[in-house]
């Protein structure tokens, strides 16, 4: 057992499965020498070498579309887009190519490959470079899509994804590279589509995805101190394939939900899981869902300005202490 | 820009005749028949099979049993002749939406092909896919892709595959002139230099992209071989509508490919004698133009002169045209008789599991 920070535990998951299978090839800019913009691919190019750990080209169509011709004919690439908010350069691998191809050749083309991206706010890098966009993955039928809240999740969630026949958007939040956890020895291997409960409760339900777990995390502990509220934490992990089984179970327990979401608030994951819930437990429900998000702006860069903009654990305590009044 | 320093364009009409001539095919004495008989006959064999099967496809358009869009490639048969015969059987070929005559040319049954532009349950894809993107793997046939200029990154991909691998298979990608205004185009010959891939690049200069000539809206005069230089590769520029020049050129570009030498880039002049895609009856062209390649550069007509020189009697060209037909037929008759596709493939192979689900 050894404490790792998240971006160590990126490293550690694309060094597990580079061990593990050496069709696992891995490109992207920056990735190779320097480790990295974010440093959390350091020492792969030192144990892996040039052929595996690949430097590109700024090219994030070609970084996509070579993945994507890679994972066709046999290999299992895992290409970085360094901020997600980049994913709009080559979103045509992202929207067009890499998960239609399946469909459209009438399951002759396989797209087994993992893009890994920087996703999220909180490093005042305003509004081009701090952009939670896994809403843009999300509604695309044929990818799947993962955000890790930890490092452990990382590792796991990371080889899960590598080993995944399906093309996986692997969203690692910015704000969370320095975080801390603990990661046992040896292989780790989790699944895809499992969400988790964090901290069980009776009264509410908090569903949460990167960043926003720490913050859901605790928000909930001062709601049980300062407010008597006893809620479950869920951490959503996946939104392609979405755990519904444990949501709707969570909500049949008690009877209220609240998502705390990254996205800007047209069209976020929280919006599908309402009306997921009010389709499909709208009995359990003891009151509204309500949808905790940024508001339908693009993202300041000054600090101050950026941190009103994000769901904070006071906004979380605040909203639903009211909402439970 | 003010009115007066605008340079007039040159129109396609008047650079396309200059273009044939430059590269007409060298004289055709015993020792330049480097190519043999039999290759010869295959290479004839496969462009009359196209032409035949695209003219079909047209018929069947009118009688509305070709549905959705179709892209022909009537008059450009050598280029995918010409590839085709010259790749070994694992390399891997993606082309666009106008790509029936490269699927065809690797020897995809008519059937198959027809029954997809049917949108029958006998077509490659059971009618999943539709006339721009067929594919079949197991000919090599890595997929056609409607998104202009998409499928150079993605072959560069299998190149690298087949680079990481240690495998000899070359990925060539067929692509129209106007894909070279595109910034993948710039992105896919960047990134296959620099890693050395072995990935050919095939552009198909038919002279317009739609329904714009490509001199209007491109900054140099042969977009493909003019920008070669700045991802350090040679400027090619050859007759695609000559079998044998295609084939010698394709050749060259496979060895080099073959020997760790990376990417090539080749630009085929040649001409669509159709519109754009069914809808277009390709009026924007000037008086004449398409009469002159029609009657003076066919491909196919071209290849029938170059068969005669070589001593193929007219026999034999007959049998292989009848033969050609006689598939075209039988294709055309099971396509018709093959039902509609079954509605429960709807939701299947959208996740690798099989099925569409997203959630539990
Ligand atoms: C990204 C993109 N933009 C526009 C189109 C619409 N479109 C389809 S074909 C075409 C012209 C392509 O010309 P060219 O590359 O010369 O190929 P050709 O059709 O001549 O074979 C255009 C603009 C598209 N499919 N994809």
């Amino acid at each position: 057992m050894a404490e790792l920070t998240y971006r160590d535990a990126v490293a550690r998951g694309i060094a597990q499965e580079m061990r593990r299978d050496n069709d696992v090839v891995f490109l992207g800019e920056d990735v190779a020498k320097a480790g990295g913009v974010f440093k959390a691919t350091v020492g792969l190019f030192e144990e892996f070498g040039p052929i595996r750990v690949r430097d590109t080209p700024i090219s994030e169509q070609a970084i996509l579309g070579a993945a994507m011709g890679a994972a066709m004919t046999g290999l299992k690439p895992i290409a970085e887009i360094m901020f997600s908010d980049f994913l709009a350069v080559c979103f045509d691998y992202i929207a067009n190519e890499m998960p239609k191809s399946r469909y459209m050749t009438n399951g002759q083309v396989k797209c087994p490959l993992v893009v890994r991206t920087g996703n999220g706010a909180g490093s005042r890098f305003g509004a081009q470079h701090s952009q939670s966009v896994e809403n843009w993955a999300m509604m695309i039928p044929g990818l799947k899509v993962v955000a890790p809240s930890n490092p452990l999740d990382v590792v796991g969630l990371l080889a899960a994804a590598v080993r995944d026949p399906d093309p996986v958007i692997f969203f690692e939040h910015k704000s969370l590279y320095a975080m801390k956890g603990e990661v046992p020895d040896g292989e780790i291997l989790d699944t895809l589509g499992t969400a988790k409960i964090l901290r069980p409760g009776k009264d509410a339900t908090i569903l949460a995805l990167a960043l926003m777990v720490p913050r859901a995390m605790e928000a909930a502990e001062r709601l049980a101190a300062e407010h008597g509220i006893d809620c479950e934490v869920i951490d959503v992990r996946s939104l392609v394939p979405l755990d519904t089984q444990t949501i709707l179970g969570s909500v049949a327990k008690t009877g209220r939900l609240f998502t705390v979401e990254e996205n800007p608030r047209l069209c976020g994951w929280g919006a599908e899981i309402a009306s997921i819930v009010a389709d499909e437990a709208f009995y359990d429900l003891d009151g509204p869902v309500v949808r905790i998000t940024t508001p339908h702006i693009p993202l300041p860069a000054a600090d101050n300005l950026e941190d009103i903009v994000l769901p904070t654990p006071a906004r979380i305590v605040a909203t639903i202490s009211k909402s439970m009044e | 820009m003010t009115p007066q320093t605008k340079t007039p364009k040159r129109t396609a009409a008047k650079r396309a005749p200059a273009k044939a001539q430059k590269a007409a095919a060298p004289a055709r004495t015993a020792a330049n028949d480097d190519i043999g008989l039999d290759t010869r006959l295959e290479l004839f064999r496969r462009q009359v099979e196209i032409r035949d099967c695209e003219q079909r496809a047209y018929d069947l358009f009118l009688q509305n049993l070709v549905k959705g869009t179709s892209h022909l490639s009537l008059g450009q048969e050598a280029i995918a002749a010409g590839f085709a015969v010259a790749m070994q059987p694992g390399d891997k070929s993606f082309c666009t939406y106008r790509g029936h005559a490269h699927t065809l040319a690797r020897g995809v049954p008519m059937e198959k092909v027809l029954g997809e532009l049917m949108q029958r349950d006998n077509g490659l894809m059971r009618g999943k896919g539709g006339s721009m993107h067929l594919t079949s793997v197991e000919h090599g046939v890595m997929g056609s892709y409607a998104i202009i200029g998409a499928h150079l990154p993605i072959a560069c991909g299998s190149a690298w595959r087949a680079q990481y691998l240690g495998h000899d298979d070359v990925a060539v990608c067929f692509f129209g002139d106007g894909t070279t205004n595109i910034g993948a185009f710039h992105e896919a010959l960047n990134f296959a230099a620099v890693w050395k891939l072995p990935v050919v690049f095939v552009c198909e200069n038919n002279l317009y992209m739609e329904y714009t000539p490509i001199g209007d809206v491109t900054a140099v005069e042969h977009p493909a071989a003019d920008r070669a230089s700045a991802y350090g590769l040679p400027s090619i520029v050859i007759d695609g509508n000559d079998a044998d020049a295609v084939y010698r050129e394709a050749q060259k570009a496979f060895a080099k490919a073959r020997a760790g030498e990376g990417p090539s880039l080749i630009e085929c002049m040649t001409y669509r004698h159709s519109g754009h895609s069914r809808a277009d009856p390709g009026k924007y062209r000037p008086d004449g133009e398409l009469e002159d390649w029609k009657k003076n550069r066919d491909p196919i007509n071209i290849y029938k002169a170059r068969l005669a020189e070589f001593g193929v009697g007219s026999e034999q060209i007959d049998k292989i045209m009848a033969a050609s037909m006689e598939q075209v037929d039988a294709a055309t008759e099971a396509c018709k008789a093959a039902p509609l596709p079954p509605e429960d493939i709807l939701s299947t192979d959208v996740y690798a599991d099989g099925g569409w689900a997203w959630r539990n």
